[in-house]
């Protein structure tokens, strides 16, 4: 058992680090505050391969292992959580669904603009009126000709508006349930495919959650994403990588919490000391050192799993299950160490506060994880 | 244009303690890395490359530990590495000797460029004896480098102004910090650095009975001591009382 990153793996978290203490961290404040979008920044992620990390080179990719996708992903989101999300979108949902169940014609067609960085990639399963049960999606697409014909509504797809290429799910056996869903490739600007309303969210501010909306969208046939009916399958599957990822990204946000804690407490005085002198802050940010670490081990194994081809759906819940919700622990422990100065929006605690909550829903609620994992041990 | 980078493997300062008993520095377990400096010294030669071609070799004396620091150069853009493991005691003279000796084997080089200080010694003497021991001219503390076909012209930085001037190749110049900012490799070409030749070379071969001039006796932290005054009276006064304690101090004229 080796617990410690290869030198490749110690090389890409240093330079990620940098380019994220370099490029990210003097504007973070802005793409929460003013919900800015770094157009100019994802072009430079392009050019370090932050944006196909696991596809191959030969699609444009960077081609790194999934460990060391987690180890960016943590990165990134340390500094600016909507930046984590907009990534981890775009990488495991977007571009992953294309790069596992496309065609090499997809794949050949897609994937280069995307892993670039000139265009984004989102994923469209959820809508009003399924969410944590998603077999029951009513978005239909039907088969006229060379054509399919897709119609429904889809609701919190992350850069759902910005994207140039959406993978979405449709119902195409009526009669069946989870074995009657198909994905499809819908390009931008396709007639019948619009942006509905924005979402104003709680936290993740500069990550963009939009409506898509569908009336009579036809899209060629060729552009059915994996076997017919089989689409529900698939994105299941994806969804299991995505829930590691959003692991990293907590353990990322929390992080973040954390090193802001150590400086403050150690800066802060009270009673004639620094408060990080006194035991009661020095467990809570024990607890928070301590827990970070065990679900960091927990999304690297998972990821390991992946790396090695073998079943990883409970470890994959699992961590994003631990992750997300010590994070959110973390994060209001942060606040807690800061007191008044952490309620206010002077200081960045609370803005990771607000980020990690969405961890605890997306691509999954923490009950779904549950029930997922209840499911795997045998429940 | 074939260029030679000296770079040095180096405590990283930032993470490194002081024992407050002892004052000595705490070096176990702090992580190393290559001295700041020289990433500049790197990002010239890339730029030099990307104006003219050829190719950069990436020389350092160190353990053989350097190998994983040397990697990161090479993900930048070097095209080889060298690594030459000095004996046990080594002062600057031993370094800079046996640096010019691997120059001399290496061959076939037009610039050999070095930061003009480690970040941990800080003696800036390598640059200046390397020349020595070449036998070429030096331009240090080059603040702007323009390489041309068949001469160099450098800005050196001398403080309050800078004085340019021009060399014939070969030449060994040593870069400031202000220079340039060090480009990030690429996760793609961290990838591609693992297939780049880095060879090992024993110090003893390339010359042999080289010993230390200087011997470091002790190496300790400096301990600072602030007086603590604090000025609480209304600000007029404490302006006054500021600047009254520090010319007595010395410190304003």
């Amino acid at each position: 058992m080796d617990f410690s990153l290869s030198e490749e793996q110690k090389l890409f978290q240093k330079t990620i680090r940098e380019f994220c203490e370099r490029e990210l961290k003097p504007i973070s404040d802005k793409i929460d505050k003013e919900e800015y979008f770094p157009w100019e920044l994802y072009k430079k992620m392009g050019k370090m391969g932050l944006m196909g990390m696991t596809v191959p080179q030969e699609y444009g990719g960077a081609g790194i292992d999934r460990v060391s996708y987690m180890i960016a992903l943590e990165e990134i989101s340390r500094v600016c959580g909507s930046t984590g999300l907009t990534i981890e979108a775009h990488n495991s949902l977007g571009i992953g669904h294309i790069y596992e169940h496309g065609s090499e014609e997809q794949r050949k067609k897609y994937l280069p603009r995307l892993t670039s960085g000139e265009a984004f990639a989102s994923w469209a399963l959820t809508e009003p009126n399924a969410g944590s049960d998603a077999a029951s999606i009513q978005t239909t697409a039907v088969l006229d000709g060379d054509e399919w014909v897709i119609n429904g509504t889809k609701q919190f797809i992350t850069s759902g508006d910005i994207a140039e290429v959406v993978t979405v799910m449709a119902k195409t056996d009526k009669t069946k349930g989870a074995k009657g869903i198909s994905a499809f490739i819908v390009e931008k600007d396709t007639p019948g495919f619009k942006v509905g309303q924005l979402e104003d969210k709680l936290g993740l501010r500069g990550s963009h959650t939009a409506e898509l909306i569908f009336e009579d969208c036809r899209i060629p046939k060729e552009n059915l994403l994996g076997e017919k009916n089989m689409g529900f399958i698939g994105a299941m599957n994806i969804l299991d990588r995505g829930r590691t990822a959003i692991g990293a990204m907590s353990v990322g946000i929390a992080r973040g919490a954390l090193e802001e804690c150590i400086e403050y407490a150690k800066q802060r005085q009270q009673f004639g000391r620094p408060i990080s002198k006194f035991q009661a802050v020095q467990w809570k940010i024990v607890n928070m050192a301590t827990e970070i670490d065990a679900a960091r081990l927990l999304v690297y194994r998972a990821a390991y799993l992946e790396d090695q081809n073998v079943r990883f759906t409970k470890e994959a819940s699992m961590a994003k299950l631990f992750a997300s919700e010590m994070a959110m622990r973390a994060t209001r422990e942060a606040i807690q160490i800061f007191g008044g100065y952490g309620y206010t929006r002077e200081y960045p605690v609370e803005r990771y506060f607000r980020d990690i909550k969405l961890c605890e829903i997306g691509e999954g609620t923490s009950e779904v994880q549950r029930m997922v994992i209840a499911k795997q041990i045998g429940l | 244009m074939n260029i030679i980078v000296c770079a040095k493997q180096v405590v990283d300062v930032s993470e490194m303690k002081i024992d407050p008993n002892t004052k000595k520095p705490i070096l176990d377990g702090v992580p190393q890395k290559i001295s700041d400096i020289d990433k500049n010294a790197m990002e010239e030669a890339l730029k030099i490359k990307e104006k003219h071609g050829g190719k950069i070799t990436v020389l350092t004396v160190g353990p053989s530990d350097a190998k994983e620091r040397v990697k990161e150069l090479l993900a930048m853009g070097a095209d080889e590495g060298v690594i030459v493991t000095p004996p046990e005691k080594h002062d600057y003279y031993v370094v800079t000797s046996l640096l010019a000796e691997a120059i001399k084997k290496i061959g076939n080089y037009d610039i050999v460029l070095c930061g003009e200080a480690s970040i941990d010694l800080f003696s800036g003497q390598v640059g200046p004896r390397l020349a020595g021991l070449l036998n070429i001219p030096q331009i240090t503390y080059a603040q702007k480098i323009d390489a041309e076909k068949d001469k160099v012209i450098a800005d050196r930085d001398m403080g309050d102004k800078a004085v340019t001037v021009e060399s014939s190749y070969p030449v060994v110049i040593t870069v400031t910090k202000e220079i340039n900012e060090p480009r990030l490799p690429s996760l793609m070409q961290i990838l591609a650095a693992a297939n780049k030749p880095i060879n090992e070379w024993n110090g003893d071969s390339l010359a042999s009975g080289l010993t230390s001039i200087v011997d470091t006796v002790e190496l300790k932290g400096v301990s600072m001591e602030r007086k603590n005054i604090v000025f609480k009276d209304d600000i007029d006064e404490s302006v006054k009382q500021l600047v009254e304690s520090l010319v007595k101090e010395g410190l304003l004229r």
